[in-house]
């Protein structure tokens, strides 16, 4: 049967993850390294997991509000107004949903309809592009500069914008960069936005991990909420990857269409997650405060290690990742990755499984206990100088 | 930076001070500094390699004793346990409270040489009431490392 004709060309057009190639090489070797996975390594904090328990011991299995748990809306929505320091009532302004992931999934498909335009700064997350394009959008890269730090700035934005767009993509703290908006970055592209009328899809599933001062939203800037969509979850703060929740908060038009398609695509998120949630909320902020410092201490150790055997990296103010540049090996990023994977079998991603403007890079995850980050180092320490004497 | 710089030595005392230092958010000179007046004030008493003996040396055997004793006017625990401690077989010697006094964990070659130390070395201390051999029979854990299995990584790589 020929199936081609069948399936959407749309789906069918989807460029793989660049990301995936690596690793399906790096499975069928023996004593691989990885530095590639993009998830905590802690387990979730205790407190949480047994409150699953007990709800599985309670024998609530059954659905949730289509929007999720009131209580748990109600503790995001405390949540929110601490961090954020924007009020979203728990009612209508506030969304659970299965991971950030869907949370995204569900916004742009509110949101976009064919012939809209949605700005997606690079290097970012790779699923933006397909979501879009999956809504019928039409996706806009903006390439970011790694001598920025690979934050989004006015001219850049500016330059994007025509009449069709409607939609900015926001993915700070960067994965894969690490890079953040700092508030003076947020306040000098936030005229540009209500110039242009634009929405913003503010993807802050790594807020709780940075390392130079609070996360900063773009929602908390005068004027802005309104015309926001915040994303944020439990994965990475609380190490709850596994678990499948996320959530948004935004304006109530918005939030109900999406709560409207969510009834249909999901139902309701995971039950016995969303109670384990509340309990987070409620009574593990600390542990995030500990896992934060974890990944602090190791990311001065990379930061260090890395600039001092030339492979040059700005200091990575969020997320768990590192961005160095390759450039002093003379190797292009894809390059780089499978020859350290086939002599020193370490497992990186090329930067440019981000986008383009990625080239050039690779991604480091410090989700790894200091001694895994040590043997690895050990590895491409010995790589890089031998690159570099071959350059010489 | 103090505690967390023994808890790091504690995770892996092979880190060098300029790597400590990056870490620490310091200089590798006031690192080695610190590591200094611990070594000096008996903080830090030592460093050594895990090993896992019966790997290294497949006739070790480890036991651990328990020993009742009585302290006398002129020998408290304190003392005896000194005793103890003293003998080149011995590898850690601890006061418990509850049903018995002092653990000993002896080392040797098999368990014939382990149970005629106790009988002869550590029965016949005088202010010894009754000894209790228990051998160990395999180790899972071992000061917070996994000793008999590899912790394979769950996490599916990528994104």
């Amino acid at each position: 049967m020929d199936y081609e004709k069948y399936l959407s060309p749309v789906a069918n057009g989807l460029k793989p993850s660049g990301i995936r190639r690596f690793f399906d090489i790096a499975a069928e070797m023996d004593h691989v390294i990885s530095l590639g996975v993009g998830e905590p390594d802690f387990k979730t904090p205790w407190a949480i997991r047994q409150e699953a328990v007990r709800t599985l011991e309670k024998g609530q299995t059954w659905y949730t509000a289509n929007a999720g748990l009131l209580p748990l809306r109600q503790e995001i929505a405390r949540y929110l107004k601490n961090a954020v320091g924007v009020e979203y009532h728990p009612k209508d302004e506030i969304l659970v949903s299965v991971g950030g992931s869907e949370a995204i999934d569900l916004c742009v498909r509110a949101l976009v309809q064919p012939g809209d335009e949605v700005l997606i700064p690079q290097p970012s997350f790779v699923c933006y592009d397909p979501i879009v394009q999956l809504a019928g959008g039409t996706p806009v890269i903006i390439q970011t500069k790694a001598e920025n730090q690979f934050r989004l700035t006015p001219q850049e934005l500016e330059e994007k914008i025509t009449p069709s767009t409607k939609l900015l993509v926001l993915p700070y703290p960067n994965n894969p960069t690490g890079g953040v908006m700092k508030k003076e970055d947020l306040e000098a592209i936030a005229p540009v936005i209500e110039k242009h009328d634009l929405l913003v899809l503010s993807d802050e599933i790594y807020s709780e991990l940075t390392y130079s001062g609070k996360h900063v939203s773009i929602a908390s800037l005068p004027g802005m909420a309104q015309r926001t969509v915040v994303i944020n979850g439990f994965s990475k703060s609380f190490a709850m990857t596994g678990w499948r929740l996320g959530y948004a908060a935004g304006p109530a038009p918005i939030i109900g269409l999406m709560v409207k398609i969510h009834q249909y695509a999901i139902m309701s998120a995971p039950t016995m997650s969303q109670y384990a949630a509340v309990e987070a909320l409620k009574s593990c902020m600390s542990s995030v405060e500990e896992m934060r410092q974890e990944y602090n201490l190791r990311r001065r150790y990379l930061v260090d290690a890395l600039n001092k055997m030339g492979l040059s990296c700005f200091e990575p103010e969020g997320a768990f990742y590192v961005f160095p540049s390759i450039q002093s090996t003379g190797l292009t990023s894809e390059e780089f990755c499978e020859k350290l994977l086939q002599k020193e079998r370490v497992a990186v991603v090329p930067g440019n499984a981000f986008g383009e403007c990625g080239e050039g890079h690779v991604r480091i995850s410090y989700s790894y206990s200091i001694n895994h980050l040590k043997e690895a180092l050990k590895r491409i320490q010995r790589f890089v100088r031998q690159c570099q004497e071959e350059t010489l | 930076m103090k505690d967390k710089l023994l808890s790091l030595l504690q995770q892996n005392a092979r880190l060098t001070e300029e790597e400590l230092a990056a870490m620490l958010n310091t200089t590798p000179e006031a690192v080695a500094k610190q590591m200094e007046e611990y070594e000096q004030s008996g903080i830090i008493r030592g460093y050594q390699a895990i090993i896992d003996e019966e790997k290294a040396d497949q006739d070790l055997v480890t036991a651990i004793i328990e020993l009742r004793v009585t302290p006398k006017k002129d020998m408290g625990f304190d003392a005896i346990a000194q005793i103890v401690a003293n003998f080149d077989e011995v590898d850690s010697v601890y006061l418990m409270s509850g049903g018995y006094d002092l653990a000993v964990v002896v080392k040797g070659k098999g368990f014939k040489d382990i149970a005629m130390f106790v009988a002869t070395r550590l029965s016949t201390l005088d202010s010894v009431l009754s000894t209790k051999t228990h051998f160990l029979l395999s180790r899972y854990k071992e000061r917070g490392l996994f000793m008999n299995r590899e912790e394979p990584d769950q996490r599916s790589e990528g994104f």
